[in-house]
């Protein structure tokens, strides 16, 4: 009897500690693989200025990147820190419209990418005749990542301390003063890893920029151009079949941009952690 | 004179009824105390006094209140309201900035820029709530970092900062050690010939120390007023007697 | 004029609210109207259950029976690989896990989420291919890969929400941790391990581009799992590039259809979220 308990505890354990040496087994793999395999191709024609087909540069898809990454943010950030707001601090409780806020900015959230590049395709490209452009890819992507933001930038504002509010209110200030210079400061950080975890989205996005943004492989000089960003260059390099060792090289770069961007993010989340 | 009168207050939070038929002159440059078991209305009240209650969902508020003959539920301008009654409240709230900046936060709002008079205001008021000894070479630094009573004067003076008429004080040393407790105490006594002052406090002793006038509060009415050494030494009300020798509360 | 500066701020404050409203409305109206025309010319019926995708043909024929069957094969065999490594990795991390171990991990687990699609299928072309060729089985391992930390963070925290009473309640009956662990607190965290799973199931159904990368994409009802197969959305990014009219409209009814799964798994989701709250 006590020995079954023994050995049925030692099978449980043995499950748990195997999956999680999966779970991290797989990434490390997965890292390890890939900087093996890129590497090496790493030279310094893949990083020339422009892209010929000889020497699949990536440097025009990693401003494009960058590019995009701004453009989108600066129209999500706004529209997701006041949308925020107003859920947070002017919505009175019991609200309908908050209800139908919340359950949308929800089902948003769940909305696969493809979905966002077929309705870019169809609003921003076909409708608004913004053509395959950094415009259309980057409206596609704000509206991808605007519940991302709107609810990261939700948590934080809920975060502040009432008494803050309070002691704003009774020294005479209305709601606006209140909300951008007391509430928002402090609730910057949290806001800031929000963003942050939004850019990495970005950069990883493939198929809602296939056909909004298209896959022309130039530094756009105005946003009305197509361009596309690393991981679309990835994307192609593999379809195109002939330089999948570049494609590797470029998911090396990439690889390393994200761990920069969740080290950064969980870095300030920690901090604003520590300081309550 | 008065700075508050008040005529057949009652407020409703929903459906419950937390201030029944409240009538009251507070006199100015005084200290009146506001007591009672928790839960009496008295917080609710002081509250009314600067419309803090307005931010309170499903608030209704019926009667009147006016400041020197102003009626305050009247189209009065509410940021204009509370310049003139300043309030500190029950656990210090200092905003997650510098003390400078805390206390320059009121003056700002209501428009005053030119950095010699923020200067001037911000140096005046930390004398007023004597901690300027204390934080003169601190003035940068985050006020999140002062000890817990510095904090609290320190919201004194940022209330004091926009020249008020009347300062409200919600239980403000129920957080505080007995020293920091008595620093305060001695802070309002000093203040009382420039500013009406209303605090509402659960310790009896507190408000037998320092207050002119007292008033009793219990279920949401008022049960008692009067001088503090009349009320405390005979108490008319057999409630008003039962509670400040601690039969109940 | 402060009043009007106030009131005009909360009318952009409630716009900028309203703009998700809008975002998805936008796009079920366009998905639908660009859509449906097509569904109803080629028959509910036949559009949704007809074997034979070949748009090009005179005449055309749009049945995405394969696709949809691809797209549940594929997912159905992710949930099955990611879903038991997922949630031990949680029973891991909530219960068994030293503290300094946590801490390198957790950000691991994160890592995972973050690391792009494209990058999952360069990893699968050249580590799962190999093995077990362009097939709906490398699709589901990837794929299974992929949902590995959205599995285990909702889990995690669903475990986590569980009252340290029970646990406790259970040593105090003569269990050994981990038999506590999987007799009392994984059953009591039940609706959230499946809430995880319904995300899970979302977050695969609607994966492109590693699948695209790994499954073969032939537009077949599968035959195997060792054998290619295409999914919803593999259908719309490898055709997309040449439709034109008819089979654009086809295409576009074919995420008109994912987006309706969509929908109908993340009500499914909310709605077991919200009964645990």
């Amino acid at each position: 009897m006590k020995r079954k308990r023994k050995s049925s505890e030692i099978i449980l354990a043995a499950l748990t500690w195997t999956a999680a040496a999966a779970t991290i087994g797989i990434l490390l793999y997965l890292v390890v693989f890939i900087l093996i395999k890129g590497i090496p191709y790493l030279t310094p024609s893949l990083f020339s200025f422009t892209y010929t087909s000889d020497n699949v540069s990536l440097t025009p898809a990693l401003v494009s990147t960058v590019v995009i990454t701004a453009l989108s943010l600066v129209i999500a950030v706004p529209l997701g820190i006041f949308a925020a707001i107003y859920l947070c601090e002017y919505a009175r409780r019991g609200n309908r419209a908050v209800a139908l806020i919340r359950m949308t900015c929800e089902t948003l959230a769940g909305i696969p990418s493809i979905i966002f590049g077929l309705f870019g395709l169809l609003f921003f490209v076909g409708a608004l005749g913004w053509g395959f452009s950094v415009l259309s890819g980057a409206c596609t992507l704000a509206v991808m990542i605007l519940p991302l933001v709107m609810r990261t930038a939700e948590e934080a504002i809920l975060a502040v301390p009432d008494i803050w509010r309070e002691g704003a209110f009774g020294l005479g200030a209305g709601r606006l003063r209140t909300v951008f210079r007391i509430v928002l400061p402090a609730a910057a950080p949290g806001i800031l890893a929000g963003i942050i975890l939004a850019v990495g989205r970005i950069v990883g996005e493939t198929a809602a920029l296939l056909y909004t943004a298209g896959t022309v492989a130039q530094i756009p000089t105005t946003p009305m151009q197509s361009a596309r960003t690393l991981s679309v260059h990835m994307y192609a390099l593999s379809s195109e079949g002939l330089h999948s060792d570049q494609g590797y090289a470029t998911a090396v770069v990439l690889l390393v941009v994200v761990i920069l961007i969740n080290a950064l993010s969980a870095g300030i989340a920690r901090r604003c952690g520590a300081k309550k | 004179m008065n700075c508050f009168e008040i005529k057949d207050l009652h407020l409703y939070y929903g459906a419950f009824h937390a201030l029944k038929n409240v009538s009251l002159d507070i006199a100015a440059k005084n200290i009146t105390a506001f007591i009672g078991p928790s839960g009496c209305g008295k917080s609710t009240f002081l509250k009314t006094l600067n419309r803090m209650n307005d931010l309170v969902e499903g608030c209704v508020i019926k009667g009147s209140v006016q400041l020197d003959g102003e009626d305050i539920y009247g189209g009065i301008d509410l940021s204009r309201l509370r310049r003139r009654v300043g309030m500190v409240f029950q656990k210090p709230n200092p905003f997650p900035m510098s003390v400078y900046d805390n206390i320059a936060f009121g003056p700002r709002t209501h428009g005053v820029r030119k950095r010699y008079e923020l200067d001037a205001i911000v140096e005046g008021a930390l004398k007023d709530a004597a901690i300027w000894d204390e934080v003169k070479d601190r003035l940068k630094s985050p006020a999140l970092g002062l000890s817990g009573g510095q904090q609290q004067r320190l919201c004194i003076a940022r209330a004091l900062a926009v020249a008020p008429e009347v300062l409200l004080l919600d239980e403000p040393t129920s957080a505080l050690d007995p020293i920091s407790t008595g620093k305060i105490e001695e802070l309002l006594l000093a203040l009382r010939d420039k500013y009406s002052i209303i605090i509402v406090t659960h310790n009896m002793q507190q408000a037998a120390r320092i207050s002119d006038t007292t008033v009793f509060f219990l279920l949401g009415e008022i049960i008692e007023y009067g001088e503090t050494e009349t009320l405390f030494a005979r108490p008319a009300n057999k409630r008003t007697e039962a509670y400040i020798t601690g039969r109940f509360g | 004029m402060n009043n009007t500066l106030e009131r005009g701020m909360g009318a952009v404050f409630f716009l900028s609210a309203a703009a998700s409203i809008l975002a998805v409305a936008l796009i079920c109206g366009f998905l639908l109207v660009n859509g449906l025309p097509i569904i109803f010319k080629t028959g509910p019926l036949e559009f949704l259950f007809g074997l034979e995708w070949s748009p090009t043909d005179t005449p055309p024929a749009f049945g995405i029976l394969p696709m949809i069957a691809g797209s549940v094969y594929i997912t159905a065999g992710a949930v099955l690989i990611g879903l038991p490594i997922g949630v031990l990795t949680a029973i891991f991390l909530a219960h068994a896990c030293p503290k300094r171990i946590y801490a390198l991990i957790k950000p691991g687990v994160d890592l995972l989420a973050g690391i792009p699609s494209v990058v999952y299928g360069f990893f699968g072309m050249a580590a799962i291919v190999p093995y077990t060729g362009n097939s709906i089985l490398s699709a589901c391992i990837l794929l299974g890969i992929m949902i590995l930390p959205t599995v285990t963070a909702i889990s995690e925290s669903a475990l986590r929400a569980v009252p340290q009473e029970y646990y406790k309640g259970a040593l105090a009956l003569g269990a050994g941790h981990y038999r506590a662990v999987f007799s009392v607190v994984l059953p009591a965290a039940r609706s959230g391990v499946l809430a995880a799973a319904v995300l899970g199931i979302g977050r695969a159904i609607g994966e492109t581009m590693a699948v695209i990368m790994v499954a073969g994409n032939q537009a077949r009802i599968p035959v195997s799992f060792l054998k290619g197969a295409r999914t919803l959305t593999a259908n719309i990014v490898i055709e997309m590039g040449y439709a034109a009219e008819q089979h654009r409209e086809a295409l576009i009814a074919c995420g008109a259809v994912l987006l309706l799964f969509i929908l109908a798994i993340n009500i499914s989701f909310s709605a077991l979220t919200r009964r645990k709250a």
